[in-house]
């Protein structure tokens, strides 16, 4: 008899997980949808003039800048991540591997504000000495990122790397093949998905990140038109103007959330399937 | 351990009738954090919490009674006048650029210019041929409402301007950016700046009191119509000679 | 390609990513060193047993570090049951199927959803409509939420990698279900379930945007967990973003720092040294 009770406790304590996402999800839907749907979708989507004090609502600057973090985040943080990862997984002894891959796991430990910190104070005066601008910019935003990113995506594609089948290396390098041959035409292609997946998972924190950015983007509204210009994420956005935002400002904020919601919830729903599929 | 902290934490529940919020514009922020400091030292069983938001915020979270006292930089809006409205101080808005920047005056005309982009170049002011950077406030600010009518009239902000949500992170960009101008509260000013005289005067206590300088505006504090008592008596002290002594101290313009 | 051996090639590939790997490691390695050379000469006993003064320019941290305290606590005390509980009926009292499915569905999509919205959610749901306003318990409540999918996915894994051995010999012995759960298959699975509540407490150290929203920024010793309070990281944002007291920003990065890397080295050996003795 106990032990019905309990297990119905722990039923009702599991179901709290997904009682709790379809609370936030109604509860955002609920607060943001009405103004998505009285500007119209694509009104919301494709219009550039974010005013919200004067009633209009379109956040297309922002998702553009949004995706170009993101993508020039991606653009700068991948190569250097997989590098790292090949680094450690193949040529690495492995003595040193057993320091390395949990330091760089730290490092993922970092709070995003010390991040945005550093950005702001050696980033971006090098940038707007060097090359133009406010040095508060896209680029800054962009690189920012990539670093923080980077120990996320170097940790998963080493446990990819390393989940190949010893065999398939071997195989390999039994036919002939250099080591980088073998890794380059044998084991990259075996553990694309698990790679695939890290860069995927790097871009869901890449797009949601807020405080980092907030401090190094310089958070004009102006779609950006090259990498020196300041942008406008939606996170920042959200971030910037929630604290005194009434009525339809406020519901716009969530409908930018609900975006915002959608395409994370997407990319990781993609990781993840892509993780099962291995 | 950790349990027991907890419990100590939860032996008050919300004690409301001790606490008070005062949250908004973070122009008096700081100014206010200073007055509650004095404060509660001579009052050690009141708790006053003071957030930051915006003179906007403040006034929602007023109206919501999420704040018993909201800060505000600028006068009320049409729709705001149902909220008590006690002014507690003047402060002026003064313009600042990088110590670099040679140039001193600037007229109203040619701050439109700039944030409205129309005016894109140093070259224009008689400075060398370098892009303006121009910083403002984010939208929900009273002090962006404030720099907006008095300065910009009828011309919108540009979409290009950065954007900063206090007055200390425009201080910081414009201190460490040579080509950046913006606009902050004058009580906020430091060294790391240059402030600029407007139409040829320079913001001081004294053109500020006498609104000789055009820049100034009230700092306010709204509250609803029924207030606690420990909020009323706090208010006696920002508006008592004490309480602006210390605001007077910090480099605003008291009320008398 | 065709005019390099295969084996200069690979040379020069292996330059590469070895430049790369050093650039990468040079980078992260010197965000750790410029905060520690700056800020761990601010770090005395005074200035973790002192309350900040005149907005954060004097004084000390001992208010934020409460503050800070309190919201992992309250966060903790709620994620944990919660997340346990989930596990534990995960593992023992299901089997795979469609509830199984979409429980672990709603837990993987709440693990996705940015911080951000969940600050939007904590200050809609606890700082407004529960009338609680900016407070340390809001902040603590939106920040279970948040370390809810961390606890639940490490507390499964250790479970599951309890053998089912120690479960069969058990019920042979004539131990209940509840029983072997408590008696026999947390203690074994304690070491990742601590894990992974350690780790959640570096992640919840990180937080800020989240805790503006809904803990606010008081500078105030928090007495009670109904009051504002202003948490390491949010005081770090704080100091730096207006200039205020860069030795103080630098000291308040090193705390949050030396923390974190405190909490992961020790969930690390944690993790090692049970691994060892339990295989």
């Amino acid at each position: 008899m106990k032990e019905k009770i309990i297990e119905k406790i722990l039923m009702i304590l599991a179901f709290s997980a997904i009682g709790l996402l379809l609370l936030i999800t109604v509860f955002i839907f609920r607060e943001g949808l009405p103004v998505i749907l009285k500007s119209g979708l694509p009104d919301f989507l494709f219009s550039a003039k974010w005013a919200p004090t004067k009633g209009r609502f379109g956040i297309l600057s922002m998702i553009i800048s949004s995706l170009a973090v993101t993508f020039n985040a991606i653009l700068l943080g991948v190569p250097l991540a997989l590098a790292c990862a090949i680094t450690l997984a193949e040529f690495t002894p492995h003595r040193w591997v057993v320091v390395l891959k949990p330091t760089i796991e730290l490092l993922a430990g970092i709070p995003s504000v010390v991040f945005g910190f550093l950005g702001v104070i050696f980033l971006v005066p090098l940038i707007r000495e060097y090359l133009g601008g406010p040095g508060l910019s896209l680029l800054a935003a962009s690189i920012i990122l990539a670093i923080m990113i980077l120990p996320t995506i170097t940790s998963i594609s080493i446990d990819a790397l390393q989940a190949v089948p010893l065999l398939y290396k071997e195989g390999a390098l039994a036919m002939g093949a250099t080591h980088w041959q073998a890794i380059r035409y044998v084991l990259l292609p075996a553990a694309r998905s698990g790679v695939v997946t890290a860069i995927i998972l790097g871009m869901a924190r890449a797009i949601g990140e807020t405080m980092a950015v907030i401090m190094v983007a310089g958070n004009a509204l102006k779609i950006p038109g090259s990498v020196l210009d300041p942008v406008r994420t939606l996170t920042s956005t959200i971030a910037l103007e929630m604290g005194y935002s009434t009525g339809d400002h406020r519901q716009a904020l969530f409908a930018a959330g609900i975006i915002l919601f959608v395409f994370i919830m997407g990319l990781n729903i993609l990781a993840t399937t892509l993780m099962r599929r291995k | 351990m950790l349990c027991g902290t907890l419990m100590a934490g939860c032996s008050r529940g919300p004690a409301k009738s001790q606490s008070i919020t005062v949250a908004g514009s973070t122009s008096v922020q700081p100014f206010a954090e200073k007055l509650t400091e004095i404060y509660m030292e001579v009052h050690p069983d009141l708790i006053i919490n003071v957030q930051g938001g915006g003179s906007t915020a403040g006034i929602t979270s007023c109206r919501s009674g999420a704040a018993q006292i909201g800060t505000c930089s600028r006068e009320l809006r049409g729709d705001e006048k149902d909220l008590q409205r006690i002014v507690i101080a003047y402060d002026g808005i003064a313009i600042i650029v990088h110590p670099g920047n040679p140039i001193t005056n600037i007229s109203i005309e040619q701050l439109q210019g700039i944030f409205s982009g129309r005016t894109r170049s140093w070259s224009e002011l008689g400075w060398a041929r370098k892009p303006i950077h121009f910083v403002t406030r984010e939208e929900g600010s009273g002090t962006r409402d404030a720099f907006e009518h008095l300065v910009m009239g009828k011309n919108e902000i540009s979409d290009e301007a950065l954007v900063q949500d206090s007055n200390g992170s425009v201080r910081e960009i414009i201190a460490h950016d040579p080509q950046a101008v913006g606009y902050i509260s004058f009580g906020v000013i430091n060294h790391q700046v240059k402030t600029l005289s407007v139409n040829s005067i320079l913001p001081t206590l004294k053109t500020i009191k006498t609104k000789q300088y055009q820049l100034t505006r009230p700092f306010l504090f709204v509250t609803r119509d029924q207030i606690s008592p420990s909020t009323k008596k706090f208010i006696g002290f920002v508006l008592g000679t004490d309480g602006q002594r210390i605001l007077e101290h910090e480099g605003l313009i008291g009320i008398h | 390609m065709k005019f390099f051996s295969p084996i200069v090639w690979q040379l020069m590939v292996k330059t590469l990513l070895w430049s790369l790997t050093g650039l990468t490691i040079g980078v992260l390695f010197f965000i750790i060193f410029v905060v520690f050379v700056n800020g761990l000469p601010q770090l005395s006993w005074e200035f973790l047993s002192t309350n900040p003064a005149d907005m954060g320019r004097s004084g000390g941290i001992l208010a934020t570090i409460v503050s800070t305290l309190y919201l992992i606590v309250i966060a903790l005390v709620v994620a944990t049951p919660l997340g346990l509980g989930t596990a534990i009926y995960l593992t023992e009292y299901t089997r795979e199927g469609p509830g199984t499915r979409i429980i672990r569905f709603g837990t993987e999509c709440l693990a996705g959803i940015p911080s951000i919205i969940l600050g939007l959610f904590g200050f809609a749901i606890f700082v407004m409509a529960f009338g609680w306003g900016w407070s340390l318990v809001s902040g603590g409540l939106t920040l279970s939420v948040m370390l809810l999918p961390t606890i639940i996915r490490t507390s499964e894994e250790s479970i599951l990698a309890v053998p089912l051995e120690y479960r069969e010999v058990s019920f042979s012995l004539g131990l209940g279900k509840w029983q072997t759960i408590t008696r026999i298959v947390l203690p074994s699975a304690l070491p990742g379930i601590a894990t992974g509540i350690v780790l959640s407490i570096a992640r919840s150290i990180g937080e800020t945007a989240v805790i503006i929203f809904t803990a606010g920024s008081s500078l105030r010793f928090p007495n009670t967990i109904f009051e504002s309070g202003r948490t390491l990281a949010v005081h770090f944002y704080i100091l730096a973003r207006e200039g205020i007291s860069m030795p103080m920003a630098y000291g308040t990065a090193a705390i949050l720092i030396v923390v974190i890397l405190a909490i992961n080295i020790s969930a690390y050996l944690m993790m090692r040294y049970f691994l060892k003795k339990y295989s």
